[in-house]
């Protein structure tokens, strides 16, 4: 297990950090700065249970108690061009994961199960560099399929698009399109070679000015520190996505990033609390990792330390915790599940 | 199509390599495998060590082997 070392700050300085976070983003609705979200992730454990409540209070004031439910579906795993260092869909890298496409009835089968457990976005997703002809018909005869028979949102995730191709799944009805920035632009290098940050903001961009929402999401526990995590936080803030998916690294066999080690749970738990302070209006999503990095415990705290929706039962290529596990989680703690509401 | 089961197991469903003797995949040298194998579906073959294609879906996963067949879950 890898721990990112806090710097020892005395109840008063952890003090005066969190009432005026309280002041600056609970009160007044401004998320913090990078200086001030280095400031929150340095806080010792024994403030952790003030951060986290305070996020959560941010999420109730700014979000509401509603918690958004997702499933996601990859149409096409394996075989990736590109080398994000953490993926096991790389076809760069010595994976044991194959490549496999899914047949329409099978998409289609998974969106109705997805929607049984009261989920209300689907994302497919694909591990491409970008969309080629072949996947955009895909995607179209995907979506006219699902429209007709599951009443769920779609999203989607086909990295990198061009300006026509964001025109076309906006004009498609896709709600959402999900397009990380994954790291720190300072450590971005670190984790890609093969394409640029800037390559990464322009489809975003393009994927706002189209009029669809954009997800943009955060892989940590890469190595960065913490700065740089607060750094990620802040440029994630200034690109105002709709929605934020947090991922915990879960180091996969063949990739360079297999050793890194599972990132400490108070680290992430922290992590969460300030995202949520840097973005006190942003859908927060628990994504992938959680399960090997919070455990059950941890899962409950970040529901009540800032995160406002969930991705339900497995991942593209991993398991993830039992859908009814997380359903009955959310009963528990009275978190009612956000209801359908297609915008487009 | 056949289905594969672990019982006949000669290679780790996780990480592809021969089992040590041991009852499956919770023996001494694929403890951590075993581990894994709950929270992650076979990559491997365990009857021939060839990869596996795999679709993981929100409730489920499938896999299937070129020489072997469907892999139930």
């Amino acid at each position: 297990m890898t721990t990112q070392a806090t710097v020892a700050t005395s109840d008063e300085a952890s003090d005066k950090i969190l009432v005026d976070a309280r002041q600056q983003v609970l009160e007044k609705g401004i998320g913090l700065t990078q200086e001030q979200l280095e400031d929150v992730l340095r806080l010792p454990d024994t403030a952790l249970p003030a951060a986290l409540q305070l996020a959560h209070e941010v999420r109730l004031k700014h979000c509401g108690e509603d918690v958004e439910v997702e499933g996601i579906i990859s149409i096409k795993t394996g075989g990736c061009p590109e080398d994000c260092h953490f993926c096991s869909q790389s076809g760069l890298f010595d994976s044991p994961v194959r490549g496999v496409w899914l047949d329409i009835p099978e998409l289609v089968k998974a969106a109705k199960e997805t929607a049984a457990t009261g989920a209300t976005e689907f994302c497919i997703v694909a591990a491409v560099r970008g969309p080629d002809i072949k996947l955009m018909n895909q995607i179209k005869f995907a979506i006219d399929r699902i429209n007709e028979e599951v009443d769920i949102n779609i999203a989607c995730s086909l990295g990198m698009l061009t300006q026509r191709q964001v025109d076309q799944l906006a004009s498609w009805g896709v709600h959402r399109y999900n397009h990380n920035l994954e790291t720190a632009r300072s450590y971005f290098p670190k984790v890609v070679t093969t394409h640029s940050y800037e390559e990464r903001l322009e489809t975003c961009n393009m994927v706002k000015e189209a009029g669809m929402e954009l997800c943009c999401g955060a892989l940590i526990g890469m190595g960065e520190s913490l700065e740089q995590r607060a750094e990620l936080a802040a440029q994630l803030a200034a690109l105002e996505p709709h929605e934020v998916p947090l991922n915990f690294l879960n180091p996969r066999p063949g990739t360079p990033l297999e050793n890194q080690g599972i990132m400490d749970g108070k680290d992430a738990l922290r992590a969460i609390a300030a995202f949520r302070l840097a973005m006190p209006r942003t859908v927060l999503r628990y994504a992938g990792g959680r399960e090997l990095t919070l455990g059950d415990l941890g899962t409950r705290e970040g529901l009540l330390g800032g995160i406002n929706a969930v991705i339900v039962g497995n991942y593209l290529t991993k398991l993830g915790r039992p859908a009814t596990a997380d359903l009955n989680l959310l009963v528990d703690l009275n978190m009612p599940i956000t209801e359908l509401q297609k915008t487009l | 199509m056949n289905r594969v089961s672990t019982a006949t197991a000669g290679f780790c469903g996780h990480c592809g390599e021969p089992f040590d003797g041991g009852s499956g995949p919770t023996s001494d040298v694929h403890g951590r495998c075993g581990e894994r194998l709950a929270m992650e579906p076979p990559r491997y073959c365990t009857a021939c060590r060839r990869r596996l294609k795999v679709q993981v879906t929100p409730t489920g996963w499938a896999a299937e082997c070129s020489r072997h067949g469907v892999l139930a879950p």
